[in-house]
């Protein structure tokens, strides 16, 4: 054996290369059972949806071979840079961009191929993330801090928003898990839930009588049990105050600023409408075909909504109905495992870190992993809005692909030397 | 690491969360939830029927009497159409430019994807002239589609015609029957639909979410093919019934023959008739509507449907009750002066004395009325109600007042007046036999279909009883025969009680008032009758059979307004019996053509106006059949006593309308 040390592949963890392979090669069958098509059977032909994945996965390994030989140094120190080029990109696609579907988010790179600089976006962002939080003195826990850290995701949020690609947008929300662990208060995120149950229940009761009306009556309880503690009590009445602000805002938001398509979309989700035939078909046609997978599913290549093309975006957006029909619940059960055992695998790597920098990409990466995850799933089985966003190393898609293998291969290579020299 | 170590389990609780709320959701539509199989098995089926070949109907010698055409639909499916030239393709098929913009624009609106008919029912001449060059027009297609053809275009009446069903039937046919079926309407279609139909195939075809056709679901296993209809043999001689109508045209009224040995019914005319490929094709509903407005209506079918007094042919029947009774032997005579002992009914002439089978060949009414009476008083004028009724029961056992069940539909049952008629009309014994003298001689209350008069000669023929007479004589391949055309049906006259009646009908052809329609070297025996017709002209009547040993046909043949039985009725029956024992007419044929070209139509306004009457009698009856047979299923005394008062009406109203 050769000396272990001067080996790239040392210290490799090859758990997580296996899930990454595990996740490309179900990524790959099922494409080529979504997009299925009779004059080219063979999984490699190129003139295909599933020979372009193959190629994709291979440009994908080389390129995450090709990190595992860089110098972890050099990914830290191009962090500012990377996160520049992807500015660059964002504010390139506003002015040269293809416009795809009412987004305004590919540039074309020529003979098929294009590019979509939100994918990279959020990869960079993570790594200017990390790269700001290791920083001497950065405590999110400051104001200073806290609206810095808040700044570098918000700029890129802004930018997305423009083309307007709102499901791209959202997934950098995820970053307050980041946020969190490094030392942000509990309360964003139990404000977060409160508000987005408020959100669910202004829209879905529609009489803002009835939700101020609750809110002050266990404002009212709480106050009345804690009325020794005159701290409690103005941060409960402060808090009533914001809440209702927030549902008023919720139904201006609502009402107002929101397009029809988008209000649909919620409306959808939660039940207040049901056109199956118009906006809610997709959605519909998404649940009948994974519904009809039963428990263990029609068979590789078997499923009827499947290969007849009652699924929209079979092999991009909606690929996981393809994976519920044609294996199940099994199926279901199997993937998600994989995924929950990734974003788990990825934390238990995000604590070995000596390196902050090391800990926050970790947990960015885990964040937007997990984020895009149930934002997919939970759209194809309605209980999340239609947003178009992939699903991790599954969905048709060389953007998405290499971005997520950049995210997750940088990881490997960080980790792998995680016993190396601490910087930054 | 720092002060927030603990946090990653926070984080990993929150993912771990979320994840399991995914899976019970996916467990919910994967496992609990049904319904989404049902809806994917919904998305990708479709049941394609495919129609069988409806069983064609041939004649006894196999002839075809009915039979499918290939027509062919031009389909269209508008997605598939490439540019083309539409002047030229339209030059193809026949059409304006205009009909084939409102056609495709339609075909385009509601099946962009689908194949729809663009130009219906294309003969197989045009078909075969341009099918080389469809092939040139992406986007179009033939269809095979199956109508009825006849090829010889007779027996309009008896066949029948089909045509879609309607909502009505379709709910009651429990699935059986689908919108744009099709089914029989009337005539042998009708009766045996069931066999003639066949059964529908389904192919369950998946389809894409374009509603492409994508191939068949399960490789067909599920599929069940479509079985063609079965073929019928009718006993129908194709070359009587021919000659039958041609004899018939220009007149009003029914010729039918059947096979005494079989009750097969070898002829059924029914004039004016219509040609049947009519009821068929784009034209049907123009076509149906003007025969409709036909005052002579050519859809009634009258060997079953049209009531006649049979007149004199009625009164061999007197004569074999009598001779059965005892109440009279052969030798049995009367003398004649002319009329009766009232003074009615009269006689042509002075017939003198006269035996049973002279009075026949002569049709001596006073013969008749003197052997009726004789029937009426045998257990004493008094007693004239319990001798009727006896004597009604009689008559009735040849079918009279009731119905043959021949196979075809709305037979009617004739009429037999009861003895509560006649109470009614003359009071409860206040009547005596010669109140009801006409019946003697088949006048009266008395009114029988051409069908019965018919099987009466059958009876006589075979001395004392009939098979039920029948239009089809073999179902399918197999030659299938119902059973209960095998049997015989005894009408209660001894054999022997025949033969002094048939040297009476013998004598009416070669002797009596039929001498004129005589065959050489063929004994008929038969019968004239003349209907009074109180609308107009006699009705022209003769019943008979032939020949008189091993009788093959009996026949009855029935013009309306033509007078004597001897004129038009008696010629006719021949010439159908020569043609169909020897297959030639022999004798003169300027007396042939002089009988067929007679026109012999009544004035169409009078004519219209008594069979309206008649319409109107009928479904006043049927409207009192339905209360009474609803009346068995209510329970409410009210509601009762409500279709009783309805009952009552409606019975005063037919005693309105009938005389």
């Amino acid at each position: 054996m050769s000396n272990p040390q001067r080996s790239f592949f040392f210290n490799v963890d090859w758990i997580t290369v296996f899930l990454y392979l595990a996740l490309c090669t179900i990524g790959w069958l099922n494409i080529h059972s979504a997009a299925y098509n009779p004059k080219y059977p063979g999984l490699f032909n190129i003139a295909t949806d599933y020979g372009k994945q193959f190629i994709y996965i291979n440009i994908g390994i080389v390129l995450g071979i090709f990190i595992l030989l860089l110098e972890s140094r050099l990914i830290t120190t191009l962090a500012p840079a990377f996160y520049g080029i992807t500015t660059l990109l964002l504010l390139l696609v506003l002015v040269v961009g293809r416009n795809v579907g009412g987004n305004q988010a590919w540039i074309s790179l020529g003979g098929g191929f294009r590019l979509q600089p939100s994918e990279f976006a959020k990869f960079s962002t993570c790594l200017m993330l990390a790269r700001y939080l290791s920083g001497t003195n950065i405590k999110v826990t400051e104001l200073k801090s806290f609206l810095v850290a808040a700044g570098i995701i918000l700029f890129p949020m802004a930018l997305i928003m423009l083309q307007p690609d709102a499901g791209s947008t959202l997934v950098f929300s995820c970053l307050i898990f980041v946020l969190y662990r490094e030392g942000l208060s509990p309360y964003f995120l139990i404000l977060e839930g409160l508000f987005i149950t408020l959100f669910v229940l202004t829209i879905k009761l529609n009489n803002l009588t009835y939700i101020v009306g609750a809110l002050i009556i266990i404002a009212a309880i709480i106050i009345f049990f804690a009325k020794r503690n005159r701290k409690l009590v103005s941060t409960i009445f402060i808090g009533l105050c914001i809440t209702i602000a927030f549902v008023f805002s919720v139904k201006f938001l609502y009402n107002d600023v929101l397009k029809p398509h988008q209000k649909v979309r919620i409306d959808i989700v939660l039940g207040i409408t049901s056109d199956l035939k118009g906006k809610g078909y997709n959605v519909n046609q998404s649940k009948i075909a994974i519904g009809s997978g039963k428990l263990w599913g029609k068979g590789y290549m078997q499923g009827t909504q499947t290969k007849y093309s009652f699924v929209p975006e079979q092999s991009t957006d909606f690929i996981f109905c393809t994976i519920g029909e044609e294996w199940g619940f099994a199926g279901s059960v199997v993937v998600l495992g994989l995924y929950l055992f990734l974003v788990l695998r990825i934390i238990r790597i995000a604590e070995r870190q000596r390196s902050p920098f090391s800990r926050v990409y970790a947990y960015g990466a885990a964040s937007v992993i997990f984020f895009h995850v149930v934002i997919n799933i939970g759209m194809t089985i309605g209980i999340v809005p239609s947003i178009g966003i992939p699903l991790p190393f599954i969905s048709y898609g060389g953007s998405s692909l290499i971005s997520f293998t950049l995210l997750l291969f940088v990881l490997i290579k960080l980790d792998s030397n995680r016993m190396g020299i601490v910087y930054a | 690491m720092n002060t927030f170590f603990v946090r990653r389990y926070v984080i990993a609780g929150i993912f771990i969360t979320i994840i399991l709320i995914l899976l019970a959701k996916l467990f919910y539509i994967q496992i609990i939830d049904k319904q989404y199989s049902i809806y994917a098995t919904k998305n990708v089926l479709r049941q394609i029927k495919i129609y069988p070949a409806r069983g064609p109907i041939l004649d006894r010698n196999n002839k075809v009497l009915v039979q499918n055409q290939a027509f062919y639909d031009i389909m269209v499916t508008p997605k598939q159409v490439k540019p083309f030239d539409t002047l030229e393709f339209c030059k193809l098929l026949d059409i304006t430019k205009d009909d084939f913009d409102v056609a495709f624009a339609k075909a385009k609106k509601y099946y962009p994807n689908q194949a729809s008919p663009l130009v219906k029912q294309l003969s197989a001449e045009k078909y075969a002239s341009i099918q080389e060059r469809l092939s040139e027009f992406p986007g179009f297609d033939a269809v095979t589609r199956y109508l009825r053809f006849y090829p010889d275009s007779v027996a309009a009446q008896f066949l029948g015609y089909i045509g879609e069903v309607n909502d009505d039937q379709i709910k009651r046919s429990h699935g059986n029957y689908h919108q744009g079926d099709y089914i029989g309407i009337t005539g042998v279609e009708k009766s045996y639909e069931d066999v003639l139909r066949g059964q529908v195939g389904i192919k369950n075809m998946v389809y894409d979410s374009h509603n492409r056709p994508k191939g068949s679901y399960m490789n067909g296993v599920l599929d069940t093919p479509a079985v063609a209809g079965e073929r019928l043999t009718s006993s129908l001689d194709m070359t009587i019934q021919k000659l039958g109508e041609q004899l018939m045209q220009n007149k009003v009224g029914s010729i039918i023959a059947i096979e005494p040995s079989t009750g097969e019914i070898l002829c059924f005319v029914s004039s004016p008739t219509y040609d049947p490929n009519l009821m068929v094709g784009r034209e049907r509903g123009n076509n149906a509507a003007k025969m409709y407005k036909n005052p002579y209506t050519p859809f009634l079918i009258r060997p079953i449907q049209a009531y006649y007094p049979p007149g004199s042919s009625f009164k061999p029947l007197n004569a074999l009750i009598a001779l059965q009774a005892g109440l009279i032997t052969p030798e049995t005579s009367y003398y004649c002066t002319g009329a009766y002992k009232g003074g009615l009914p009269r006689c042509d002439e002075p017939h003198g004395q006269s035996d049973l089978a002279r009075a026949i060949a002569v049709s001596c009414n006073t013969y008749f009325s003197s052997v009726f009476e004789r029937l009426m008083n045998v257990n004493g004028a008094k007693n004239i109600d319990t001798t009727f009724v006896d004597w009604r029961k009689k008559v009735s056992r040849f079918s009279f007042g009731e119905r043959l069940d021949i196979d075809l539909p709305n037979e009617g049952r004739g009429f037999l007046p009861t003895a509560q008629l006649y109470n009614k009309k003359f009071g409860v014994n206040h009547w005596r036999s010669n109140s009801i003298l006409s019946l003697a001689i088949g006048q009266g209350e008395l009114e029988a279909t051409p069908l019965q008069m018919a099987n009466i000669e059958c009876t006589i023929a075979n001395h004392g009883f009939y098979y039920r007479p029948h239009l089809i004589k073999a179902i399918g391949d197999k030659k299938i025969t119902k059973a209960e055309y095998t049997q015989r049906n005894y009408v209660g006259i001894d054999a022997q009680y025949f033969e002094p009646v048939i040297n009476g009908m013998q004598q009416v052809v070669e002797s009596g008032t039929a001498h004129n329609s005589q065959i050489p070297g063929i004994i008929m025996c038969g019968k004239t009758g003349t209907a009074q017709n109180p609308h107009g002209k006699n009705h022209s009547i003769f019943v008979a059979f032939a020949p008189r040993e091993n009788p093959k046909i009996a026949i009855a043949v029935v013009v309306e307004n033509a007078g004597q039985g001897a004129w038009y009725a008696a010629p006719i029956a021949s010439y159908i019996v020569e043609k169909y024992l020897t297959d030639t007419i022999k004798r003169s044929m300027s007396d042939f053509n002089r009988i067929r070209d007679a026109n012999l139509m009544p004035d169409p306004t009078f004519y219209y106006s008594q069979i309206r009457k008649e319409a109107a009698r009928d479904s006043i009856r049927k409207a009192k059949a339905d209360s009474i047979r609803k009346r068995g299923t209510i329970k409410s005394v009210a509601t009762k006593k409500r279709t009783d008062n309805r009952v009552a009406v409606l019975t005063s109203a037919i005693k309105r309308e009938g005389k």
